[in-house]
Formats: structure tokens, sequence, C-alpha cells
């Protein structure tokens, strides 16, 4: 789960890190009121879950009224890279020097957390990872102690944090590494964490991510969630609790376990097809999960044929097969081709059950995927 | 012959009183594997399956001279059952459960850096010897007695690949579902490690998917320390980047590194051909037997 800048910036101005003064506006009017009461310049940005918001016109600096018209009419409503802005924050606009980048996530493969800073912060911390790997302090911590107040201090000095803010940003990070901690975040960044002419260190932009897994015990923070999708297909998939992705291409793909729906994509392509969609119904799913995971593939347009791939462990053939005889016996006519592949657990009772006048059934990974290509060569 | 387990593997079953719990080590028993004890706290005296139940792992591995446990515990308790059977002691510890928070697998890799048992998974399908014992969910029955190793990601694509083996005749000495979480127990270099020291394994599939870079250093260990020919599949190589495919192993940074491609040749690179479908990894380990 990934809260909304100013969601984190709440969260971390609670913890003690500074943050500008700042107000959550959804209307121009609100834009304009909040900007006045702060006072010029304002920064207008965005609240949506896409990166380079500035770049892509989601963040812009108003020095007046007429400005902060002008940006809060461009930015809400925008199409931001596949998502409509609904609100932004309308944030007094801090005059800096310098700028930094301090970040905790998690190492995995080290299977431990690292704290980062790095004082080339206010630009994309993956290029400067992958083209000046030096310019980034890296600090791993033990995951069962926590971080000593010396590692942070470390760290800032190795990243060439100047001397008169080097201690309030070692605090700043100690801070984000405890709050990493008790929120179960998988990632949590200031980008830039900005020094100011008086040298006064303030986090300008915040990111947290919080590990879904983690949710039970992070109750406060699930009540935050507000979920934007790209499109009405991923929304519903959040609905019915899929793991789905939509793709571009014609061939719906409906599995069982991330790795074998992976592998049934993969063939769709090998085979000369193009995947519609990732869609993994999980372990040990019953009949209206699979009715359900139909119903989503078939309401997506671009589908001409699917493929139903499963490879039953905790996962039933007959169960499934019920789903599928359920979701297809409310058709007059099936929408799009079906060709359904059991194996494994109760595969033999699954196939016996299958109504073949309404699905294609095939023994085989290869057959199955093959028959949907060439339906799908069909229906376009 | 097998790695890890075998027919007298003396397993108990953490969480054996809950829906899983029960169904599978019924599953396992059917299978012939020994589970000798169940463990949850507060139920102990109670008996499931005929298998006595336990407040404590170490009572049970005490009264019942277990070495090992299967672990189906929700995964809100899941990391503290770990570390009540690694801290039995027993040698080696199997956990099922999906969704165990990150943050507190950091604390059992941690923690495993400090004492002898294995742990396998989280989030795994568990580990079978065909024909000897099961500890986990794998459905037994497409399983054959051989001499090819497997180590996989992913629960369902190990089941596509054993069956394709299988269905020509290929068994298996041990399987090992490693499972697709960022942070796990046993991961592909300690297992090919494994099959590598094990003389009646001829051959290893390792299957392997988007996401992180263990494919990659697995393949630097194979050109590096094996004989025993290895023969990989990498699932996702039509997965975008930036996007999410279920595991939370299998996303790709996009970054040039955890691609299927950058996988596929660095396996490439250390002599392990990869099927571009599960059927070509078992024409590539009947090539090798």
């Amino acid at each position: 789960m990934r809260l909304h800048e100013y969601q984190a910036k709440n969260v971390f101005a609670d913890a003690g890190i500074p943050t500008p003064e700042a107000t959550l506006a959804s209307s121009v009017d609100e834009v304009v009121e909040a900007a006045e009461d702060i006072g010029y310049p304002v920064a207008v940005k965005a609240q949506v879950h896409v990166g380079g918001r500035g770049k892509a016109g989601g963040i812009k600096l108003a020095e007046n009224k007429a400005e902060a018209e002008e940006y809060a009419e461009d930015i809400l409503g925008m199409d931001l890279k596949g998502y409509h802005v609904e609100r932004v924050l309308v944030e007094e606009a801090v005059n800096f020097k310098n700028e930094l980048y301090v970040g905790v996530t998690m190492d995995r493969g080290e299977g431990k957390p690292v704290a980062m800073v790095s004082s080339k912060g206010g630009v994309d911390i993956e290029s400067v990872a992958e083209e000046t790997p030096e310019a980034i302090a890296r600090e791993h911590v033990d995951p069962a102690f926590g971080m000593h107040p010396y590692q942070a201090r470390k760290a800032v000095y190795e990243a060439g944090v100047p001397r008169e803010v080097a201690l309030d940003v070692a605090s700043i990070l100690q801070t984000l590494y405890q709050l990493w901690d008790d929120r179960d975040a998988s990632e949590i960044e200031v980008n830039p964490l900005m020094i100011t002419e008086d040298d006064e260190v303030i986090a300008a932009d915040a990111v947290m991510n919080i590990d879904d897994d983690a949710l039970f015990r992070q109750s406060d923070l699930a009540e935050m969630e507000e979920e934007t999708y790209e499109d009405e297909l991923e929304k519903k998939a959040g609905e019915y609790g899929f793991d789905y992705v939509r793709l571009d291409g014609n061939v719906g793909i409906i599995g069982n376990g991330a790795g074998l729906v992976m592998t049934t994509l993969d063939l769709v392509d090998y085979y000369g097809g193009t995947p519609a969609n990732f869609l993994d119904i999980g372990g040990g799913a019953k009949a209206e999960r699979v009715a359900n995971a139909l119903d989503m593939v078939f309401s997506d347009e671009n589908v001409d044929s699917v493929v139903f791939n499963i490879f039953g462990g905790i996962t039933r053939g007959d169960e499934v097969a019920k789903g599928i005889n359920d979701a297809l016996g409310q058709f007059d006519e099936i929408p799009k081709p079906v060709v359904v592949r059991l194996a494994g657990t109760r595969a033999e009772e699954g196939r016996e059950i299958l109504n073949d006048e309404l699905v294609q059934v095939e023994e085989t990974l290869e057959d199955a995927v093959q028959g949907a290509v060439k339906n799908a060569e069909g229906g376009q | 012959m097998s790695v890890l387990v075998d027919e007298d593997t003396r397993v108990v079953v953490q969480g054996i009183t809950g829906g899983e719990g029960k169904f599978h080590t019924a599953q396992m028993m059917d299978y012939g594997t020994n589970v000798v004890a169940g463990a949850v706290p507060g139920k102990g005296g109670q008996e499931v399956e005929g298998v006595p139940v336990y407040d404590t792992v170490e009572e049970a591995a005490r009264e019942e001279d277990a070495d090992a446990s299967v672990v189906f515990v929700p995964p809100a308790f899941a990391a503290d059952a770990v570390f009540e059977g690694l801290d039995a002691p027993l040698d080696l510890v199997v956990a099922i459960t999906e969704g165990i928070p990150t943050q507190d697998m950091a604390k059992v890799h941690k923690r495993l850096g400090e004492v002898d048992t294995r742990l396998i998974g989280p989030n795994c399908p568990g580990i079978i010897t065909p024909g000897e014992a099961k500890l986990g969910i794998l459905p037994g029955n497409i399983f054959e007695s051989g001499n090819v190793g497997l180590v996989s990601r992913s629960g369902t694509l190990t089941y596509q690949v054993v069956d394709n083996l299988t269905s020509r005749g290929i068994g298996q000495t041990t399987a090992i579902g490693i499972g697709g979480d960022p942070i796990i127990g046993t991961d592909f270099i300690d297992a090919l490690e494994l099959f590598e020291q094990d003389k009646d394994t001829q051959a290893v599939v390792m299957c392997g998917e988007i996401g992180g870079e263990d494919e990659e250093e697995a393949a630097q260990y194979i050109a590096q320390n094996m004989d025993t020919p290895v023969a990989g599949f990498i699932a996702g190589r039509t997965a975008p980047p930036g996007k999410r495919m279920g595991h939370a192993g299998a996303i790709v940074s996009g970054s040039g590194t955890g691609t299927a491609e950058s996988k596929i040749n660095a396996l490439n690179d250390a002599g392990v051909p990869v099927g571009d479908t599960p059927n070509e990894v078992a024409d590539h380990i009947e090539d090798f037997l």
C-alpha cells in the first residue's frame, strides 16, 4: 500500500520530521484560499500515485493569485500518466541552497534493511544509483536490533552532507528508520530533503509504502488507503481480490500460482499470440472465485479468447470445473471461446464435470495455449 | 536417495489443528511421511489424525524425537512459529504460510545466521522425496522416484515441470520449493549445493522467475562449483517492467537486472540450457541422462 504525499508528510511530521506548511485542496477556490493563507510563492502538487510528477506537469510553482488559479485549473482534473488528479497539495515553497536524498528500504539480497543518504537529491535517485553509485552512502541495519545513532551519522558523513546540518540529517534518518520499522514500511524516503539558507532541514517530498502483508497490524495506516486504479478492470480485480495485471494483447489468461500464470503468458507469446492479462486466482479457489475470474476476463473488450490453466495442489480441479460451468451456463452464447486445461488434484473429476459443449478441453499446457492462440486469431 | 528429507524424517506439524494443518497432515501421512506430533499453543493433550498435539515445539521434539517441522500457522503468528522451530531446536523447518510480513522475515533471516537449523520457505509448496516423504502441500501423485533434483521459486510451476519429467519416465531425487518471497531461508545456491553433494542426483532443474538477482548469483555458483548438469526455466519473459505479478519477488525493476533476459543470459553463460517451455526443460534433462 502506498501513502499519498500528504499522508506520508503527516506521518513524518507527527514523528518530528520538519515538513513545509501545506493544505490539501480539491477545487480551484480551495487552492487559492490555501495559497493566500500560506503566502506566495506556493507549490501546487498533484496527489496521485505516480513518480516523476514534476516532469509530467503535476507540480507547479505559483507566485501569485492569478498563477495559483491557473495552475489549480491545469492540474485538478488532469490525466497524469493514466491517473485522474482529484486533489492537490498547496505547499509553502521552501527557499533552499541544497537538496539531499534520505531513505530506507529492504535489501532483499542481504535480507536486511538498508539506510541510504545522498548529497545528490532532488533528482531521480534510480539514475543516480545507476550512473554514480558512489554518490549514495549505504548502511545496512541489523533488523533484530535496529539502527545505532552512529550508523546514521556514518552514512551522513560518508555522503558528504554539509557539516552545519549533518547531525540534523542523521537524526532525520534515524527517525525514518524508526518509522520504517514501527510502521512495516517497505520503502520510505525523502527526496528532496531541502537545506534552507538558514541551515534548516525540511522534507519537501515524502514517500511511504507499507508492506501489504503487514496491514493487519497497521490498522490506522490501512484506513488511509485510497485506491486509485489505472482502469475499471484493475478496480474490479481489487474488489474480487485477484492478482491481476492488464496487458495489451487479446488472449485472456487465468491460472493458479504466480509462476505458472507467468509461464502461461510466456507460452502464449512463444506460440505467436499476445497476452491480454495476468490473472492468478490463487490457491484453493472455490467455484465462485473461478466464476469471478471469468467475469473479469470477459469484461475486457480486447480479449478475443481465453485460456484457463490450472495445476491443482491445494486447488481442486472439480471445484474449478464447477465454477467454469456455473459462469458459462449463464450465457445464451459464450462471449469468447474458452480453452481449459486441468491437471493435478482432482483434475480427472474436473474434466468429467466440465461441459465440453461450452469449453474446449485440452490435456497439456502446450495444446491449451496453442488452442487459445488459434481462437484469438479467429476472433480478430 | 535424497536430500534433506526421507522416510526416517520425524515431523512436527505446527498449526496442526487449523483447517490447512489438519488436511495436509492427513495428506502427508497418506503419502508415507512420518508425522510424529503436532504443536499448537493451548491445544496440548489433543490428538489430530491420531497424532499427539503438544503446546510447544520443544516439548513435541523432546517427547517424540522429532527433527523437522512444517508450519501451517497464519501469517500474523508464522514468524514466531518459525523462531520456535529454530530454537526447539529442529534440523529443518518448512514454512508453507503465505503473506508473512517482510520485516518479520528479515528478523528470521538474521536468526538463521546464528543457528544450525535450515529453513525452507516461506510461501512455498514444501519439499518432497518421492516415495518416501513430503513436507508440505505438493500433490504427491505426480512425483516419481528417480535421479533428478529440482529447485523452484514457484509451486505450481514446479508441478508443471515435474509433470513433464514424470510423464516421460524421468523421476526425481528430491524437489524443493524455496518460495517466491523477497526474503527466504534456503535459496537456489543452498539447494544446488545439496544436489551437487548428493551422489544419486544426476541432473538438476532450476526454475526461477523475474525479480531479484538470485538466479544470476546461482548461475555464477553453477559455473564455479558444479559438475552435475543443470537445466533452467525462467518465468516472466513477457512481464512488463514496473508491474508486480503475484509473487512479492516477481517484479521487474526496469534497471536491467532481475529481468528474464538477464537471468537467461546469466544461466546460458554458465553453461545452463534454459527451456523456452517447461517441456523443453525436460528435453534438456533427457539429454543429460
